[in-house]
């Protein structure tokens, strides 16, 4: 957009320089010159204002581009807040001097004024405010899951009675991205859990001679609590966050709302395949999760204790009882629930965007685990008062 | 069912629209005509989306009633509303297949939800709906294998499986190219005239509203109310309000004359 073919180097555009011309009464003079481009670099207009705003009272502003060898967005924008200026301040302000193109830019700028009330201000709210403002949205969000907690329970129970329904393809197709497709992450987490359990117990228990005990330690601590948390969390972060992100995208995409208008409720068609599948899916995983997890502390046994399978297998026999196993696999069935409902409720309340979907995933995420380690908290406190 | 046009299909009367305080349009009262294709119009975000939205039953009005067959939309008990909505093909502005299924799974659906045809019968009656909108031999694709184009089709097809009384479209042009367009209004035309269903189309593309619409509403953003009723033609020749003209001749006032 060079309007003068200058002598010098179209490479290295000339620097843009700004001189104020107060000598004519009756009118300030803006002399432009140089290359007023975002490449070369433009002048703050704030600091511009300070050589305009002595000279301003009853004159009009012209301009003198000369010199101008180059302009883009760049000098617009100084233009465009002069013009801003000139507004706020009554002064006229003469574009003539300046070319055609700059002329008629800033004139389609300056056509439309501000919307006063478009301009979303940066007011810091106060802290109290902004805190009552969150406090209210945390209730408000407790409430929203309880109604969808309630709305699938509902379901639930219209399911058992034969009066609900979805399609067993789709039912399928859940549970073997929940179950079977979870195996090798849940193989490798579990396994290394009992390692680490036994590794950390064979260094205590070694000491006093009872070696042995880490069987009991590995087979309680996985077949009661990690057997079901670990796989919990695991599938709260592979499958709560992939259930959000498909019922989120399908919100956007308008084909929650293509259900219901067809008189399906997507509480049926979505929300109850993904909460049975992992109802069914979970407890069998942990229990498959707690044989890894012995597995692991068998092999560490085996390796650092020089105890023989035979013996490593007996001791946790021994140690674990049904109480255990059945609280352990109950506890998964409840984390199901937990993640079913989470990643559902997050995908179908998700904002019509992209961003919306990637706001449900995380959050199905969090609910989920924070949910999962507060249950499995009360159980444990539960458990111990009732003596199991 | 000619004897039956210019009777009353669907009454809005006194509608308030609003997101929580925030009010999108107020006093909306119109009439839809059986057999008419009727336009929901105006400028951008004026609320014609949020219109189809409360005449199809996704959103609860503020204040006012819808009736269909002088029967209060949402006044009627849950389950005789979703009777009701069963009589609705909509057709959203992106198709919204559901895309974990084939074209003909999706029409299928609503065929196996609320007919006692068998699967074979369900799976003809597809393949027939699909050869109406163009896209015979489509059964098997899923909805992320075929064109945009195709997808509003498919959509079509789909809001068409139960023989709706009434088709509401939103946007039916956007994203598709002149002639896609051309062959869609050709298609709604066709759909009105050989299955006597009542057409509501939400578009702001001019030359669909003057070869399809024969009635319609104006919806104006700032004053937040319907400005103007009737047939789009009459309106762009012939409205008192300047506003209307000047939308309906594409920002030039009594372009139609000039």
């Amino acid at each position: 957009m060079s309007l003068e073919a200058g002598a010098a180097d179209p490479l290295i555009p000339e620097p843009c320089t700004f001189a104020v011309d107060h000598e004519s009464a009756g009118s300030l003079v803006l002399r432009l010159s140089g290359a007023w481009t975002l490449a070369s670099g433009i002048p703050r207009f704030g600091e511009a204002q300070k050589d305009i705003e002595p000279w301003i009272k009853g004159r009009k502003i012209t301009f003198e581009a000369g010199g101008l060898t180059g302009w883009d967005s760049g000098c617009l924008t100084f233009l465009y807040q002069l013009a801003n200026f000139g507004a706020e301040h009554d002064v006229e302000v003469d574009w003539s001097g300046l070319p055609t193109g700059v002329q008629r830019l800033t004139q389609l700028a300056i056509a439309v004024p501000e919307r006063s009330d478009a301009r979303r201000g940066e007011d810091r709210e106060p802290f109290l405010t902004k805190l009552g403002k969150q406090s209210l949205e945390l209730v408000n969000s407790f409430g929203e899951m309880l109604e969808f907690l309630g709305e699938a329970t509902q379901t639930f129970v219209r399911y058992f009675r034969g009066k609900a329904s979805f399609r067993r393809s789709d039912f399928i197709v859940i549970v073997e991205d929940c179950g079977a497709n979870a195996l090798p992450i849940v193989t490798l987490i579990s396994l290394l859990v009992g390692m680490i359990l036994a590794f950390v117990g064979a260094v205590q228990l070694e000491q006093f001679g009872a070696g042995i005990y880490v069987a009991n330690l590995v087979g309680i601590a996985m077949v009661r609590e990690m057997g079901a948390m670990m796989t919990a969390i695991i599938m709260a972060g592979r499958t709560g966050a992939a259930f959000a992100a498909q019922l989120g995208t399908m919100q956007v995409n308008e084909e929650i709302d293509a259900l219901s208008t067809l008189g399906l409720s997507p509480m049926e068609f979505l929300v109850l395949p993904r909460m049975l599948a992992l109802i069914l899916m979970m407890p069998l995983l942990s229990v498959y999760a707690d044989l890894m997890g012995v597995l692991g502390g068998a092999i560490v046994g085996i390796g650092m204790l020089d105890l023989t399978l035979v013996e490593y297998l007996r001791q946790t026999q021994s140690a674990v009882t049904m109480t255990d196993f059945l609280l352990g696999v109950g506890k998964a069935a409840v984390f199901g629930v937990v993640i079913a409902i989470s990643g559902c409720m997050r995908g179908i309340k998700c904002g019509r965007s992209a961003s919306g979907v990637g706001l449900a995933a995380t959050s199905a995420v969090v609910t989920a685990i924070v949910f999962i380690i507060v249950i499995d908290g009360i159980f444990a406190v539960v458990t111990n008062a009732i003596g199991i | 069912m000619s004897e039956n046009a210019k009777e009353p299909h669907v009454v809005v009367k006194d509608l308030d629209m609003a997101y929580g305080s925030f009010v999108i349009q107020r006093d909306l009262t119109f009439n839809i005509n059986r057999q008419d294709v009727f336009i929901i119009m105006g400028g951008s975000g004026c609320g014609k989306s949020t219109l189809l939205r409360h005449l199809v039953g996704l959103k609860a009005p503020a204040r006012g009633q819808v009736y269909f067959d002088d029967r209060s939309f949402w006044e009627v008990a849950p389950e005789e509303r979703a009777l009701m909505m069963r009589r609705f093909g909509i057709l959203y502005q992106s198709g919204a297949l559901w895309s974990s299924m084939t074209l003909a799974e999706n029409i299928a659906l609503p065929l196996g939800e609320y007919t006692d045809l068998a699967a074979d019968q369900i799976r003809e009656v597809c393949s027939l709906k699909l050869a109406l909108v163009g896209l015979a031999g489509f059964e098997d694709f899923y909805p992320s294998e075929i064109s945009g184009g195709m997808q509003k089709r498919a959509g079509l097809a789909r809001a068409m499986a139960l023989d709706p009384e009434i088709l509401f479209f939103d946007e039916p042009s956007a994203g598709l190219d002149p002639i896609s367009s051309k062959l869609l209004d050709d298609l709604i035309l066709e759909l009105r005239d050989s299955l006597g269903a009542t057409i509501v189309v939400v578009t702001h593309e001019l030359a669909s509203i003057f070869a399809i619409g024969n009635n319609s509403v104006f919806l104006d953003p700032v004053t937040k109310t319907m400005i103007a009723e009737g047939d789009p033609k009459w309106l762009r020749d012939e409205s008192p309000d300047p506003r209307v003209r000047t939308f309906l001749n594409r920002g030039l006032e009594n372009g139609a004359g000039a």
